[in-house]
């Protein structure tokens, strides 16, 4: 009978919650179009791969080796060779009007038989060494690969061959890489600062006073603030990973059982800290302004998803631990690309809970002590 | 009345610090009684009334709200009371119906009862037309009407006002207190602050805090006689002249 009571409390704050959601246009447009826009722009336009680079071909003597090296550049979705000339005169204009990134320049005379003239040139911008490096390594596979095709049929006696796997991503998808980062960025905007902002809105409207007065058991009115985020954020990872699946081609290699599992463990981290942030500030914007900073600027500087956390100096290195976006960002890798059980990811899943829990405990605390 | 009493204070007291917001008041109220409770800011109201809610625990004294002790017996208090404040009326991002339903529903009346209870208040007041029009877009008096009629709709048996009528027109005040004045007639108990010194005449019986004790608690008429002043406003004056604490 109690129990039933509870309940129907409960069904009536929901709902309350909910109108609240759907009725503010803010709100909804943080849950449901910022998560789109982020995977298309992480997917589609922040991606640190080379397409498409700007080419000229210096080409003074046609063969049919230079033919068929330049043919395979051309096959390649890497490149787009914007010139072919026959000498270099025009070269560094192109480059200094940015019509051209990098060059190809193959000797005049250039053949394959002698040891004089068979070294082609490779020439960029390096003024973005990542993006020089890159096409390099690009230019460089495309004349090897090419090489090997050749002494394939001549059987040359003495050669030595590396084999390249990419493990995990052979396609070399960046969006591998972003998509685990993204779903755990969006899941601590939605459940931390949205939740901190809801909490806090009552307390600066004075409504939280009348509902601590109402028989309403004080942790019910925490759980039930927070209920209704867990379930738009369940709804968000729904909707981020049929989209990186089908938009960006990102498989989903693990259990996706054991991967909601572990994001629902992400997002009560998540809720438990939003609780903390709102159990200590009474203004909307000051719970937005700390949750900003506390947690989307390390989940943004710390997962290393963006930067690698290698090169990070080693306080850094350190500070990066507490912060649980890290540790949900090696899970959803390991399990959405790797394809690894949960034997792979049961450390970092015991550390997840040990935040939330901690994290849990404060606010519940706090929360407490306000009643004095 | 003596034999109803539901509110019960004896040495109350709430210190912060070294600071005591309530120093040692002792009062009762009974049923039905419309309990005013007046002072100027800072002399301790709110911190008297957050006690008898089961907001805040006392430091020392006794109280007992509807029989129940405020120290142990919380949860039987906030069962029994309603509770209106002045920041806040209802959200103002809900209509009239679902606010009404929300108030009724986490203080457990059934959902057949909301909906007959519903009809009846939306009658009263008149708005029935606006039933489904966000609160929002309601004029201030409005709501403070429905948010007084909201803190009653779970029939309890004292409830809280606090400061209910701030920013109000006067009509307003008069139509506001005829609600309040409907409620002591079914029995209701009124707990309630307030600035104006005519709504003060309104009350039964009124207290009034100075620097956290009552300096004075009588009836409006007995009052005005022992100042010999014509109207509450001077009684105030006379009592609360001597007040250190101030803003």
């Amino acid at each position: 009978m109690i129990k039933h009571k509870i309940y129907k409390q409960f069904t009536a704050f929901i709902r309350k919650e909910f109108y609240h959601v759907f009725r503010d246009r803010k709100t909804l447009l943080i849950m449901f179009v910022l998560p789109v826009v982020q995977i298309l722009l992480f997917g589609f336009a922040l991606t640190n791969e080379v397409k498409n680079a700007r080419l000229l071909i210096v080409n003074p003597t046609e063969n049919a080796v230079s033919g068929q090296i330049i043919s395979k550049i051309k096959a390649s979705k890497y490149f787009t060779v914007t010139n072919v000339a026959h000498n270099t005169t025009d070269m560094e204009s192109y480059f200094k009007s940015g019509n051209i990134q990098c060059a190809l320049i193959f000797p005049s005379g250039f053949n394959t038989t002698s040891l004089k003239n068979n070294t082609i040139q490779i020439i960029t911008d390096g003024t973005d060494p990542n993006f020089s490096k890159t096409v390099t390594n690009y230019l460089n596979a495309i004349i090897g690969e090419y090489l090997q095709e050749r002494s394939m049929l001549q059987q040359v006696p003495l050669q030595i061959n590396s084999e390249v796997r990419m493990l995990y991503n052979p396609e070399m998808n960046g969006s591998m890489v972003f998509i685990p980062g993204v779903i755990a960025l969006i899941m601590m905007i939605v459940c931390c600062t949205l939740t901190a902002v809801a909490i806090v809105r009552e307390k600066e409207f004075g409504s939280m006073e009348v509902l601590l007065v109402s028989p309403l058991k004080p942790i019910l009115v925490l759980v039930a603030k927070a209920l209704p985020y867990l379930v738009l954020s369940i709804i968000n990872l729904i909707v981020i990973l049929l989209m990186s699946r089908f938009a960006l081609g990102v498989p989903i290699r693990g259990s996706l059982l054991l991967l909601f599992a572990e994001s629902i463990l992400f997002i009560i981290t998540c809720l438990a800290f939003g609780l903390v942030i709102s159990n200590s500030t009474n203004s909307q914007s000051a719970a937005m302004l700390i949750s900003m900073m506390g947690m989307l600027l390390p989940t943004l500087l710390f997962t290393g998803f963006l930067f690698p956390l290698e090169n990070m100096p080693i306080g850094f290195q350190w500070f990066a631990n507490i912060v649980p976006a890290r540790w949900y960002f090696l899970i959803v890798n390991d399990v959405m690309i790797k394809g690894l059980s949960f034997s792979g990811v049961w450390k970092e899943t015991l550390v997840l809970i040990g935040m939330s829990v901690t994290l849990l405990s404060i606010s519940m605390l706090k929360f407490k002590t306000r009643l004095q | 009345m003596n034999n109803n009493i539901v509110i019960h204070a004896h040495d109350l007291t709430k210190k912060f610090g070294n600071f005591t917001a309530v120093d040692h008041i002792s009062f009762e109220v009974g049923t039905g009684e419309i309990f005013g409770f007046l002072g100027a800011n800072g002399a301790g109201k709110t911190t008297a009334m957050r006690m008898l809610c089961g907001l805040s625990h006392p430091t020392s004294g006794e109280a007992s709200v509807a029989g129940y002790n405020v120290y142990k017996q919380q949860e039987q208090i906030k069962k029994n009371i309603g509770y209106m404040s002045q920041k806040f009326s209802l959200y103002e991002d809900l209509t009239i119906v679902e606010n009404i339903q929300f108030y009724g529903g986490i203080y457990g009346v059934k959902p057949k009862e909301i909906k007959e209870r519903t009809q009846i208040l939306l009658k009263k007041l008149n708005i029935e037309n606006q039933a489904k029009s966000l609160v929002g877009s309601l004029p201030l008096g409005w709501k403070q009407k429905l948010a007084f009629s909201v803190a009653i709709f779970h029939e309890p048996k004292i409830v809280f006002l606090d400061e209910p009528t701030s920013g109000v027109d006067p009509i307003t005040r008069r139509q506001f207190w005829e609600l309040i004045y409907e409620a002591g007639n079914q029995g209701i108990t009124v707990f309630v602050t307030t600035h104006y010194m005519d709504e003060a005449e309104y009350c039964n019986r009124i207290s009034l805090m100075v620097d956290g004790k009552i300096a004075a608690m009588d009836t409006p008429a007995n009052l005005k006689q022992q100042h010999s002043a014509d109207n509450m406003g001077d009684v105030f004056y006379a009592l609360a002249r001597g007040a250190k604490r101030s803003e």
